[in-house]
């Protein structure tokens, strides 16, 4: 095969692949590239993962993947080694997971993570089949499962693990019991009970088809035969597929109210009902085509919505995911060398278990030995590791960094901090969001008209033509259509709060999704939000022999060994630059750290700090440095090297953001406790109108309080403790990804990246979300308005009343469906 | 005519046959996923060494 160009394409907002971008995951590339050969030409990667996978891929002659993928695979740097998957062989951890097909094979479920497109199932697929003793691997592409199937004498399920991690993917055990598979075994059902309606429609309309030509002229016989033909089709239909209704009504009825499901289950009752005497010789007409089309297209509307809550439930799992499947525990604790590997779900409060480097927490717990980073940026937000000593909290799904830990386990499953968020997920589902309901209310107060509408018009029709009373109520009842007002409305809030949270926009309340789109004011909190809230280097001036490079690079292995914020920005400067060999490392409290890099003795701080080392008058430049950034200087003996400036910087996305909220007719507002001077030359930068210093947490509230007595309705972007009195006043209250947990659990939004540009993406959604709700009622008044009145008048023919009511359903679902995959194009911007 | 006597039962046969099909297509799991096949087939995977 020719050498085919490899396609370029943008990380998902269409910009194009500039060429220091990693070949294999696209992230730029940084000082060092990693050179790799893919069909003859060279490329180059961002990282030793990215450059092994990719060689991998190229070694085993799947370079196709190259050619056929849209997007850029997931970067594969500091991919799990493969000796992990040890684990996986235990029976007791396949347990629950891994099927036995027969003697010798055994099956399972894995849910996939990274995959970005097509070719990736490709991709995993061509890579497992080749493994000696694979027998079928097979990629779910929609649900982003995996089935593998292998002869156990052959193969190892960690061996199939790990060659799926080094194609820098991550497969997981799946867990049967989830949400989705019940909802997965829902939808099984319901394409049965489609499809058996399909079938039954077509079969029942050829049937019906020669009566309506015939015109009367078919022979007698004939006709019956018909008419019995299509009864037989017609009873799976109504007595298989058309169930739900019933229940559905059923259920209303019993818990009192009056639902969308009560005049469908009467009109095919009733309907079902007259044609029977007509078809055993009896007088009336047969109604069977019109039943069995109108399930069908009934079942069709529900397959969409079930779709849709099944994306929803998927999008709003993987929190729950975070917890590993295997805990060590250490039975007798503090000896350490006796473990056993168990599931994490049979851990008990009490339990000590040891954590390797890079594994997750099973569960909430205190550090009773061991020193090392934990990454607990998923639950509070805190994207920095923090370092963890013994006596201090750790939580369950967050990831060990370098260090072993020995933890004691306090709470475990249901009573995690991780399950407390997830609930907070839940709760957004089961609270009902206040249109819903709405819609809900109305749906009851008009089937309940329609009723009544309904026995008016037979008992006229009575009087009129007895022979018409059938054909005029079954459609009535099939006609009109309250689904637009109790399925479009919450179909449209299940789409778009499943569409934010795919964009680390959680929506926590039900009424979260409505106040925003009403938002006329949006107050932002100044620290933490407009600006990142922690420090960051600002600037470097370099004075000696090192480049700024080398500067950063020093002064973030002499820094890291240390907690201070300070220390935290220089690491994170230095992280993508090689590390320098630090060796006697000494901590002075409050000023600085010492070592020996290259044999000298270097010191970085406070400039005084450093400058007992220096014995050298401190440069100059230290004056014009404004007071409101922080200064370190390093420095050797008798040198100065560099000094650093550190502040809380602006986030780059802060103006677009704002400039954006302000040309949808939001206006902005700045509240900070900083002095005002300093909040004033943000909101000029910015282009905020609106903005007050100084301000404590109750100054905050009483200019929320003032706005929304002029019937503003505010939503407040905050991030801390302080904020909180703000976010609780305010209308609509969005929490930041680097908030606290206090600001987290209460606020009705909360968001996972640390970006401010969700908040615009989640007005830009919930405006649309509302707009689209609006659209649905105006459809359902205008087609109630014309079809009832037609359908009283006996105008519609049951057959048509069933067209016209499934045709509206549809129409108002798949306006609410649009919703799940729209405006990507504000939130990829960055 | 006569002849859709026996015609007629034996549509309504067939379709239960058909539906017999289907009920076995799917607890197959051919209708699992409704979204792969159509990019699996733009995968052509015979020009890998064997």
């Amino acid at each position: 095969m020719v050498a085919t160009a490899y396609q370029d394409f943008g990380r998902s907002s269409g910009q194009a692949t500039s060429p220091s971008a990693c070949f294999h995951c696209g992230l730029p590339l940084g000082a060092q590239a990693w050179p790799v050969v893919v069909n003859g030409m060279a490329r180059d990667t961002c990282c030793a993962g990215c450059q092994a996978v990719a060689g991998l891929i190229a070694g085993q002659g799947l370079d196709a993947y190259y050619r056929n993928r849209s997007a850029f695979a997931p970067t594969a740097a500091g991919q799990r080694a493969v000796s992990k998957f040890l684990e996986f062989d235990l029976p007791s951890v396949q347990a629950g997971y891994v099927r036995q097909v027969d003697a010798d094979q055994s099956e399972v479920a894995l849910l996939l993570e990274g995959v970005t497109c097509a070719a990736c199932l490709w991709l995993i697929e061509q890579r497992l089949l080749r493994m000696n003793g694979v027998t079928a691997a097979i990629v779910n592409f929609g649900a982003n499962r995996l089935r593998v199937r292998w002869q156990t004498q052959q193969v190892k399920l960690s061996s199939i693990l790990a060659a799926i991690a080094a194609l820098g993917y991550r497969a997981q055990l799946y867990d049967r019991g989830r949400s989705e598979i019940l909802l997965a075994r829902e939808r099984r059902t319901l394409l049965w009970r489609l499809f058996v309606a399909a079938f039954g429609m077509m079969q029942v309309m050829m049937y019906a088809y020669p009566a309506y030509v015939a015109d009367g002229d078919l022979p007698a016989d004939i006709e019956r035969l018909m008419k019995w033909a299509g009864l037989a089709l017609t009873l799976p239909v109504m007595f298989w597929s058309a169930t739900p209704f019933y229940r559905g009504a059923w259920q209303g009825l019993t818990a009192r109210t009056l639902n969308r499901d009560l005049p469908v289950s009467i009109g095919l009752i009733t309907a079902f009902a007259a044609s029977l005497p007509a078809t055993t010789g009896g007088p009336g007409a047969v109604y069977y085509d019109s039943i069995s089309m109108f399930v069908f297209l009934l079942l069709g509307a529900r397959l969409l919505e079930l779709n849709a809550r099944t994306h929803a439930a998927r999008d709003q799992d993987w929190l729950a995911r975070l917890i590993p499947v295997l805990a060590t525990r250490l039975p007798r604790y503090p000896d350490r060398l006796q473990r056993e590997d168990i599931p994490a779900a049979l851990l008990q409060p009490g339990d000590v278990v040891e954590i390797r480097p890079g594994a997750p927490l099973p569960g909430d717990g205190v550090v009773v030995e061991g020193n090392s980073s934990v990454n607990e940026s998923l639950l509070t937000g805190e994207s920095k590791p923090l370092m963890k000593r013994p006596g201090d909290n750790v939580i369950a799904g967050s990831v060990n960094g370098s260090g072993v830990l020995a933890v004691r386990i306090a709470r475990v499953g249901e009573d995690t901090a991780l399950a407390g968020i997830v609930r907070l997920m839940d709760r957004a589902l089961a609270s009902k969001p206040r249109l819903a309901s709405l819609a809900d209310r109305a749906a009851a107060h008009f089937v309940f008209a329609l009723l009544l509408v309904t026995a008016a018009s037979a008992a006229v029709w009575w009087f009129i033509d007895a022979t018409r009373v059938l054909p005029v109520i079954i459609a009535l009842l099939v006609v009109t259509c309250p689904c637009a007002l109790s399925l479009a409305t919450p179909v449209a809030l299940a789409a778009a709060t499943g569409n934010l949270s795919r964009k680390g926009i959680v929506i926590t309340r039900g009424h979260a999704l409505e106040a925003l789109a009403k938002a006329t004011d949006v107050v932002f909190d100044k620290t933490g939000t407009i600006t990142r809230g922690h420090m960051s280097l600002i600037g470097v001036l370099v004075m000696g022999r090192l480049s700024s490079d080398a500067a950063i690079a020093t002064a973030a292995s002499l820094e890291s060994a240390s907690g201070h914020p300070v220390a935290r920005a220089l690491v994170e400067a230095g992280c993508n630059l090689e590390k320098t060999p630090v060796g006697a490392l000494r901590h002075t409290t409050g000023k600085g750290m010492e070592g020996i890099v290259d044999g000298q003795r270097l010191r970085i701080g406070s400039p005084e700090f450093v400058a007992e080392l220096t014995g050298v008058a401190p440069p100059l430049e230290l004056a014009f440095v404004s007071d409101e950034v922080t200064t370190v200087a390093l420095g050797g003996e008798g040198e100065w090297l560099a000094l650093f400036t550190l502040g809380d910087v602006m986030r780059p996305d802060a103006k677009y953001v704002v400039e954006s909220l302000s040309s949808l007719g939001t206006a902005v507002h700045l509240l900070s406790g900083d002095r005002t001077p300093c909040v004033a030359r943000v909101a000029t930068r910015l282009g905020i109108a609106f903005f007050s210093g100084n301000a404590t947490p109750a100054g905050k509230l009483d200019y929320v309080r003032k706005l929304q007595a002029q019937g503003a309705v505010v939503a407040a972007v905050g991030d801390g403790v302080n904020d909180t009195p703000l976010l609780a006043q305010a209308q609509v209250s969005i929490a930041m990804a680097s908030g606290t947990d206090v600001a987290r659990l209460n606020a009705d939004v909360a968001l996972l990246t640390d970006h401010i540009e969700p908040v615009l993406t989640a007005i830009n959604v919930s405006r649309r979300t509302l707009r689209i709700i609006h659209q649905n009622l105006l459809w359902a008044v205008a087609y109630n308005v014309v079809a009832v009145p037609l359908a009283v008048l006996g105008l519609v023919t049951p057959l048509v009343a069933a067209i016209g009511m499934s045709a509206s359903s549809l129409l108002v679902l798949g306006n609410s469906l649009r919703l799940r995959d729209s405006l990507t194009s504000a939130a990829s911007r960055e | 005519m006569e002849i859709l006597y026996l015609l007629i039962p034996l549509s309504v046969v067939l379709v239960f046959i058909v539906g017999a099909a289907f009920w076995w297509a799917l607890r197959s799991g051919q209708f699992d996923d409704l979204d792969g096949p159509a990019y699996r087939v733009l995968m052509d995977d015979d020009s890998h060494p064997q």
